[in-house]
């Protein structure tokens, strides 16, 4: 018999060991289960994953609406692309800047040459960007729909800036050709496999920093902010701080997930911070269901998936098939998938529990739903 | 060299008129209305579509030389089949959502992609070229380095037109009283017998219609593609952010000012750098007068 105040201790410790059992999985299972082009799809999803989880704590907590999430995702990706170009070059001009004319290697490209460095740059400058970005429009209270069409300004900014500094950045053509990473080729199966599994400890770690931050007092103010930003401002807090950080946190997210993505897609190009991807990084989150973090991975996951077994047979109907999941998400499922699967479990509470003769206690279903 | 000054001049104004005529549009829906229409971009590229069918219809009826001369009457049927696209749009779905202004954005994004697809499929991925008058096609010689091409002077008196049609039908009809009433306080006017639900219905119409004007417009300036309408969105959006909710003049304003320094910056250094300007400069200034060039005053 267990005491009755034991009983949350003990259901918290089996959700740790099926989050670790489950991790474990991802780690050692799922590489031998599948065939390198399929996992090599799957950590892509994950890189994206990482990005939804980054836009769920600033959209589903904090209510800001980032519809340029896509610009940090590009920076990240863009800056470690830099250590991967001048790695595979040996020491020598990247090939794309001898095509523009440049005999020298511009003097900021230099320190990118540094693994760490570059990695520090991707993570930092797209939170530095999204932190400053969300000051200035906290500052001017610039809120809700509105701060979505700046964001989306920021991602149709970011891409002409980006195409137009051809020399600098390739141009539409973007950073390929990567040879290495770390001194080991890219084309190598194993070195494939341990990109995979720094990907999925990335997202671990992401989605239980996430979750300690939604659950800790910071989690509570970013929702007071959502619901309502005046009372949070009368009671002393400044909205304003609050919003620069949690946009902070998931600018460097999305930037890590870029970093990610480089190496193991091979590519980056201004299509990396564009508009388009940046409004469909939006939708995983609300298919996923906003506001609950795992359904973010989720929603990454599922959406990609989906995407790549539609459009690998019909292109066409894709296109229609994202059109009608905005329409349906928002006005059938505005809660998403996550809560969707909440509703089925409780169902499946209520029945188990009728089974047995007894109707849930309120107070438990409640907090069972909660952790669920 | 004052006629190279002067011709930069009109590229700007030019530029702006192009903003103006699309943001009008906006202006209603998401200054007035404060309804998000991402699928505006595509309600300009439908009133272009409409316009070339209209060619086509008058190819067939008229031959090949008058045929130009219907597009002054697509002018008005690109108005009238966008404007009841957007009716049904607001009916269908917008109409229960607005308390969720986030989530009017993501399913007129999704709608968007639905009308863009089905353009794809009816006309085809490459551009088509839209009939227009012949006596359009000239440019008004001022000087040795200085023509002004009739289209672009035929869009600029349009967007001005368009404009002052908004304003006289908002500020000095009864229907219009009737819109800013519904606006403004919902619950009142409800209360003194204003069919709300209807007066939305039509005002997202409007503002519809004028994307589909636009997009005819858009038409006399090349070829019409099923992105016709994306290349200009991001900027109007921005226009009617930076000039004031629902604020006509403010957006008349916001679209000379992103219009001109937009072709000022193209001009002097790049695209690329043109944009970054623009984008700084537009942030600059909410930090300077937040709710954009002209203030709502609220009672």
């Amino acid at each position: 018999m267990t005491s009755p105040e034991s009983i949350p201790r003990v259901r918290a410790a089996a959700w740790y060991l099926l989050a670790a059992l489950g991790i474990m999985a991802m780690l050692f299972l799922v590489p031998g289960m599948m065939s390198a082009f399929r996992l090599n799809l799957l950590a892509k999803y994950l890189c994206f994953a990482l990005v939804a989880l980054g836009l769920d704590l600033a959209w589903g907590y904090a209510g800001l609406l980032s519809l340029g999430q896509s610009v940090f995702f590009g920076l990240g990706a863009y800056a470690f692309g830099m250590y991967l170009k001048l790695e595979s070059a040996h020491g020598q001009l990247p090939d794309f800047m001898g095509w523009s004319g440049l005999d020298v290697l511009p003097s900021y490209w230099r320190p990118f040459g540094d693994p760490l460095f570059a990695l520090l740059v991707a993570v930092g400058l797209p939170g530095l960007c999204g932190a400053l970005l969300a000051y200035l429009l906290g500052r001017s209270r610039i809120g809700g729909v509105y701060f979505s069409i700046i964001t989306q300004a920021l991602a149709f900014m970011a891409t002409t800036f980006f195409i137009g500094q051809q020399p600098f950045t390739g141009g539409t053509n973007g950073l390929t050709n990567f040879a290495t990473i770390f001194g080991h080729p890219l084309k190598d199966a194993e070195v494939q496999v341990q990109l995979y599994r720094v990907t999925v400890l990335a997202v671990a770690l992401c989605l239980a920093l996430s979750l300690w931050l939604a659950r800790s007092r910071f989690g509570r103010l970013l929702i007071a902010l959502r619901d309502d930003e005046q009372r949070l401002r009368f009671s002393g807090y400044n909205p304003t701080l609050l919003k620069a950080a949690v946009f902070g946190v998931s600018g460097g997210m999305a930037g890590l997930a870029g970093a990610l993505f480089v190496p193991q897609v091979g590519i980056v190009n201004p299509d990396s911070l564009g508009i388009i991807l940046g409004i469909q990084m939006v939708i995983w989150v609300a298919v996923g269901g906003r506001g609950t973090l795992i359904g973010a991975v989720l929603g990454a996951v599922v959406v990609n998936a989906a995407q790549s077994a539609v459009s690998e047979s019909f292109p066409d109907l894709w296109q229609y098939g994202i059109g009608l999941l905005f329409v349906a998400t928002v006005l059938i499922f505005p809660g998403g998938l996550a809560n969707g699967l909440q509703s089925l479990g409780r169902l499946a509470l209520r029945a188990a529990a009728s089974r047995r003769g007894e109707a849930p206690a309120p107070a438990e279903a409640a907090a069972e739903l909660v952790r669920a | 060299m004052t006629g190279l000054v002067l011709l930069g001049i009109f590229n700007g104004l030019s530029v702006a008129s192009i903003l103006l005529l699309i943001a009008i549009g906006l202006a209603i829906t998401f200054g007035l209305m404060n309804v998000i229409n991402m699928a505006h971009g595509q309600f300009i590229m439908v009133g272009a579509y409409v316009a070339y069918l209209c060619g086509n219809v008058a190819l067939s009826l008229v031959g090949a030389d008058a045929a130009g001369n219907a597009f002054i009457l697509a002018l008005p049927a690109s108005f009238l089949v966008t404007a009841v696209i957007g009716w049904l749009l607001e009916r269908g779905l917008i109409r229960f959502l607005y308390k969720r202004p986030l989530d009017t954005l993501l399913a007129t994004w999704g709608v968007g992609l639905l009308l863009e697809q089905a353009a794809k499929n009816i006309f085809g991925a490459p551009n088509v070229n839209v009939r227009v008058p012949t006596w359009l096609g000239g440019a008004l010689q001022l000087g040795p380095d200085l023509s002004l091409s009739y289209a672009r002077l035929f869009i600029l008196g349009l967007a001005l037109v368009a404009l002052a049609g908004v304003y006289v039908y908002l500020f000095r009809t009864s229907l219009g009283r009737l819109v800013r009433a519904a606006m403004q306080n919902r619950a009142m006017a409800d209360c003194l017998g204003v069919r709300t639900d209807r007066i939305d219905a039509y005002t997202f119409a409007l503002g519809a219609g004028l994307a589909g004007l636009a997009g005819a417009a858009l038409c006399l300036l090349g070829p019409v593609g099923p992105f016709i309408g994306t290349d200009y969105i991001v900027q109007a959006f921005m226009v009617v952010v930076l000039g004031g909710v629902g604020q006509l003049l403010g957006t008349m304003g916001a679209a000379g000012a992103i219009g001109g320094l937009d072709s000022v910056f193209n001009l002097q250094f790049s695209v690329s750098i043109g944009q970054v300007i623009v984008f700084a400069a537009v942030i600059a200034f909410l930090q300077v007068r937040p709710s954009g060039f002209i203030r709502t005053r609220a009672r």
